[in-house]
Formats: C-alpha cells, structure tokens, sequence
C-alpha cells in the first residue's frame, strides 16, 4: 500500500514537471511570437524620457507622403491623437501603397522599433526607427459625393443673394 | 461730457465696414479655384456658401449705409476693429462647414488665430483636411499678415483720405511710400516677389526630401504664406516636424527672419541701400535679443539634458527660439515636449523672445523691436542725465532709416505700448491660472496668443474651458491691433450708451 502511493506521487511530480516544462516553453515561445501591445502616440511623447532608447510598438495610419531618403524612408503614422515620424528601411514599406490624405484612407501599419525623444541621427526629433513594420489593413480612396444639403443651400443663398441686390437697387430709384 | 455717436457715424462705419467684407468674400474665390483644381466638390461648395453669405453681409451693409462721406479718425479705428471680428465670423463659415472643428467658436478661434498670423489651432484631423481648406487656412494668415484692411485699400478702394486712418489702425503707423495706397501695394509686391521665391526653394526642398511634387509646392506655398506672416499654420498636424527635414527648417527659418523685418527696411534694401540692416536699431536690437534670449534657452536646455549633443540642442533650441521670435509658431517638437522635455529656464527664454517680437510695420505681433530699442535708448539717456553735470546738454539719437531724435513723447508711447502688451499677457495667464493650469504653461500659452506667435506647450485643446478660448480669441484680436482701435471701439460703445 506503501509502495503503490509512493509511486503514485512519483508520476505525480513527473507529470507536474512536465507540465510545468510544457506550459514555460509555450509561455516562453508565446511571447516571442507575438507582438507587443501597441503604445498610443499620448504615451510615447508624454512619457517620451521613460520611453527613450526602448523598442516599443505603435500603430496607426500612414498620413500624407511616404518620404523616400536613400535606402530608407520616413513614414508619418497616426494614431488618431498625434502623428510620429517612423524611420525605416526602404526593404521594409514595400507592402505600403496609400497614405493618408482628403481623398484617401491611408495603409493601417504596426511597427515595432527604437524609440527615441531626441534622435541624435535626426537633429534630436521624437521618432522611431523601425525594426519590423506589418501591414494590419489596407488604405481605400474615398470616393466623394456632392453633399446635397450643402448645394441646396447654395443655391438658396445665390437666390437671396441675387433678390437683395434687385431690391436695393429698386429701393435707391 | 460724453457724446452719443452720431446715425451719420454708424453709417459711414457700416458703409466702409461692407467694403472690406467686399474684399473678403471675393478672397475665398482662391480656394474655390483650388478645390476645383483639386477635384474637391463639398469644400468648393463650402467656400462658395461662405462667400455668398459674405456677400450679403457686405451688400446690405453697404447698401443700408450709403454714404460718400470719408471716415475721420475715431471710425476708422472702429472699422478697422470691427472688420477684424467680421472676417473672423465669416471666414470661419467655410472651415466650419468642412467637419473639422467641434463647434463654431473653435472654427472662430482658428479664423482668429490665421488672420491674427498667431498659429494656435483647434482643428480636428488636420491630415485629412482637404486642400481647399487647408489653402484657405494659410491664405487667411497671408491676408491678415498684410492686413485685412489693407487688401481691400490695395485692390478695392481707388483712394480717399480716410485710407491713412485705417492703415493707422491696423497697427501700421509707418508710410513707406508717401501714399499710403501706394505703400499698401508695394507692401503686396514685396510679398508676392518674396512668395513665388520661396514657394520654389520651399517646393524644391520638399521634392527632394522625398515629397510628391504637387504635394511639395502646395505645402511650400502653404508654408510660405504662414511663414513670411510670421502665422503659424502648417498643412499637417505635425507642423514642421512632419518634413523632417533640415533643408526645410533652414529655409523657413530664413522666411521667418525676413517675415520679422520692417517692411520700409525691405524697401530700403530693394533700393540698394544694404547698409541700413546694419544702422537700423530694429535689426541691432532683434539681434541683440535673439542672442541674448538663445543664452537662455540654450542654458536651460542644457541643464535640462533633453538633447545631449550640442547640434541637436542648436536644432531644437534655436528653431523654437527664433520662431518664437519672429511671432511665427512653427514646431518641430510637440507641444507636450515643452513640458516634459524643456525646463523652466528654457520656457522662460522663449517666453521672452515670444513677448518681445519682431520689427514694427512687419507682420509680427507683440512689443516689437523699435520700442524695445526706444526704451533702452531713453534709459541710456537717463543714466547719463544722472552721471553728467547738471548743465551738461543730453541728446540721444537712433538710427531706424534715418537718424531720429529720441523725444519723450516717443518714449512715452513705446513705454505706454510696452506695458499694455504685458498687461495683456499677465492677463491671459491670470486667466489660464483660473482653469487651473500651472503658472508657467498658463504665462507661455497667454504670451503666444497675445504676441500672435502660436508656439503652444499644450493648453491649447479643443478641450480647453470656453471662456479660455474667448480669452484667446480676444488677446489675439487685441494683440494684432495693438489696442488703439479697440480701445477706441470700446470707447465708442460707452458714448453709445452713456452719451448725451
């Protein structure tokens, strides 16, 4: 009866560690895998010295022009709040074709890099410089309809427009 | 014993009022142009709703108010003031209807601060703002950098006496040009020779920094206008920031500088005459206080170990120093970095480039220049007066043109003028303390807002209390017309009221 329980507890403590050294190598693996939590753009420029230096990851739209320097390239992504310059290598925003204007909702992006508060590279500005970047959605152009309200009232101002000046002329005879 | 005005003053105030909303509601056939350039049908049709509500404005005021009389000195003042509070109203109408402003008194703010050249914005997704409204944003800051009043003297009015009272008051009181249609032209001249030169180096820059070329000269002439305006505005949210670019920053800092100088020393130069930027005690005291103001700053920022390297310190340090300066406004760092990143002592020396400004007849706000160098000269002439013999005769002169006798009376006024702009700011901060924003920030926003600079530390939000956006909103107004026409609007409002 002994011996039964001892080894019981034997495959017990075996299947413990086993699980245990399961669950930390899929923990483990996990974590390399996946991408950080997105930092929002407040965060890094409110709190950019506790950022600095540290690779963080941040995502949002692709605004205005994707700016080619050589063998790399500056992006201006937002996250809604602010817009932060990425600086990447021109191999890594192949997949990026629309950036964000009137007329166009620009290429979601995630991006992880360096963070810097004063980048010695680029005059001391808030950046970042890209180690990975991944396309989350793609951009669309909008496509823009004549507002009708906004012409009606257009076109009912001009008729007031054009009766008032009628009038004062008729009102000065 | 107070006199009510006059119907016949109402008149003639309304009649020249409906003139220069005239004016204004022609402007926005720019930005027509270009959201039809641009293929943009809801903003053309917004500038067009604008300008048909401007010119109905300035067609029942003008045929109500007929008159042929000329304007005598207390209603120009008034009109001058009150045209400033029209083009705000009905040139924030297109910007409001394009979806990018909470509410229409933000819309008014923002019209405030581009026809003010201030900068400070409350606009709402500014990197998807259509170019017709963005167009508009930066033309506002052109025309009321030269004037508002004197885009309809240049263009719409053939020339009367009155011209002078109204030049007066829009805080010009130097003719360049002994008439003074005359000298509002060559003050456009001036600006269009300098526009298309700096839209190309702007253009060019861009190009080759790797912007689309359209995109390039839009946001270079766009840039221009705000910049040599000493305004503020920029196409993105990022402002300068944006380009990331030092080529950029190089040519702006260049337009902001001459943005910041007289615009009779721009004659003087175009003549040939180059010696007088050295003579001029504009330029002398602008320099003076750019060196001794960057001390400050450059102290401060390195205390504050925000830029280790000395060239990225220069970069930032000089950039928002000498934009300050000039009452531009441009950034390239975000507002919040001014507080998380730059100290105490560096915020207070661009606090003092902000408060003191650039040279009169500019297109910069705040104390400006040629009163600053008035009053050390008046207070050089005091010390001596106390170390010479008492039969010893004192007499100081300076050069601004030409050589000029330092009277009291014109020291009175630049010291009168001098505490008025720092009641204003202590005002304004007073006002932002009330919010509960601390000391410094309230001092550095109420400084920028009145001196028409538009550098912000963050207070400036669309969140920020009503009654602080009104402040604003009026120590622009009152910082770009240096207070005599206001003054005198009030003046009149009294009389309305309390005269017999």
């Amino acid at each position: 009866m002994i011996q039964v329980t001892s080894h019981k507890s034997q495959v017990t403590r075996i299947a413990v560690l086993l699980l245990f050294i399961l669950l930390s190598w899929v923990v483990g693996r996990g974590s390399w895998v996946c991408y950080a939590q997105p930092v929002s753009s407040s965060e890094l420029i409110n709190n950019a010295g506790q950022y600095d230096g540290k690779t963080v990851t941040y995502a949002g739209e692709v605004i205005g022009d994707v700016m080619r320097r050589g063998n790399y390239a500056w992006l201006n992504v937002s996250d809604g709040k602010n817009a932060i310059g990425i600086w990447a290598p021109a191999g890594l925003i192949q997949d990026i074709t629309l950036a964000g204007n009137y007329k166009i909702k620009g290429d979601t992006v995630e991006v992880s890099g360096e963070f810097s508060r004063s980048c010695p590279e680029h005059g001391g500005d808030l950046d970042i410089h890209a180690l990975s970047l991944r396309k989350d959605a793609s951009g669309s152009a909008r496509v823009e309809k004549m507002d009708p309200d906004k012409k009606n009232q257009a076109v009912i101002l001009l008729g007031v427009l054009i009766a008032v000046w009628i009038l004062s002329k008729f009102l000065r005879r | 014993m107070i006199l009510k005005p006059h119907r016949e003053d109402i008149k003639i105030i309304g009649y020249y009022l409906g003139k220069i909303i005239f004016g204004l509601s022609l402007a926005m056939l720019v930005p027509i142009a270009v959201g039809l350039a641009f293929g943009e049908v809801n903003p053309a049709l917004d500038f067009t709703i604008g300008m048909e509500v401007a010119l109905l404005c300035g067609l029942c005021l003008t045929r109500a108010c007929f008159t042929e009389k000329d304007l005598n000195w207390m209603q120009g003042m008034i009109v001058v003031s009150l045209s400033w509070l029209a083009a705000m109203v009905l040139g924030a109408v297109p910007l409001y209807l394009s979806g990018h402003w909470k509410s229409f008194l933000d819309t008014c703010f923002d019209a405030m601060s581009g026809f003010a050249t201030t900068g400070l914005t409350l606009a709402q997704n500014l990197d998807h703002m259509s170019y017709a409204h963005n167009f508009w944003r930066h033309l506002i800051m052109f025309i009321g950098g030269q004037g508002i009043v004197i885009v309809a003297l240049s263009f719409f009015v053939k020339g009367f006496s009155g011209a002078f009272k109204m030049y007066v008051g829009e805080a010009r009181d130097e003719r360049i040009l002994p008439n003074v249609i005359h000298t509002s032209r060559f003050i456009w001249l001036v600006s269009f020779v300098y526009l298309i030169l700096g839209t190309l180096a702007l253009g060019i820059a861009g190009t080759l920094g790797g912007m689309k070329p359209i995109n390039a000269f839009f946001h270079g002439a766009c840039i221009f206008m705000a910049a040599f305006d000493t305004g503020g505005f920029a196409p993105q949210s990022q402002n300068i920031l944006y380009y990331h670019s030092l080529g950029i920053e190089i040519i702006t800092v260049v337009i902001m500088i001459l943005g910041a100088l007289n615009f009779r020393l721009h004659y003087h130069l175009w003549m040939g005459n180059r010696r007088e930027i050295i003579r001029n005690i504009e330029t002398r005291a602008l320099f003076i206080t750019v060196m001794a103001t960057f001390f400050i700053t450059a102290v401060g920022l390195a205390q504050a170990g925000t830029y280790p390297q000395a060239l990225t310190l220069f970069r930032k340090g000089f950039y928002q120093l000498i934009s300050g300066h000039t009452g531009t406004g441009y950034q390239t760092i975000y507002p919040a970095q001014f507080m998380q990143g730059w100290n105490p002592l560096s915020m207070v020396g661009v606090i003092c480039a902000m408060a003191l400004g650039g040279a009169v007849c500019s297109t910069t706000g705040a104390i400006k220049m040629l009163r600053i160098g008035v009053i050390f000269k008046a207070l050089l002439e005091d010390i001596k007066r106390i170390i010479l013999p008492e039969r010893a005769i004192v007499v100081q002169k300076f050069h601004h043109i030409k050589e000029v006798f330092l009277e009291d009376k014109l020291a009175r006024s630049a010291l009168m003028i001098t505490l008025a702009y720092l009641g204003l700011y202590g005002l304004g901060a007073l006002a932002g303390m009330f919010f509960g924003y601390p000391f410094l920030e309230s001092l550095f926003e109420s400084t920028s807002a009145a001196a028409n600079v538009g550098l912000s530390c963050g207070i400036t939000d669309t969140a920020m209390p009503t009654a602080l956006k009104i402040t604003y909103i009026l120590q622009m107004w009152a910082g770009r017309l240096e207070f005599m026409s206001i003054f005198t609007l009030i003046g009149f409002f009294v009389a309305a009221v309390k005269g017999k």
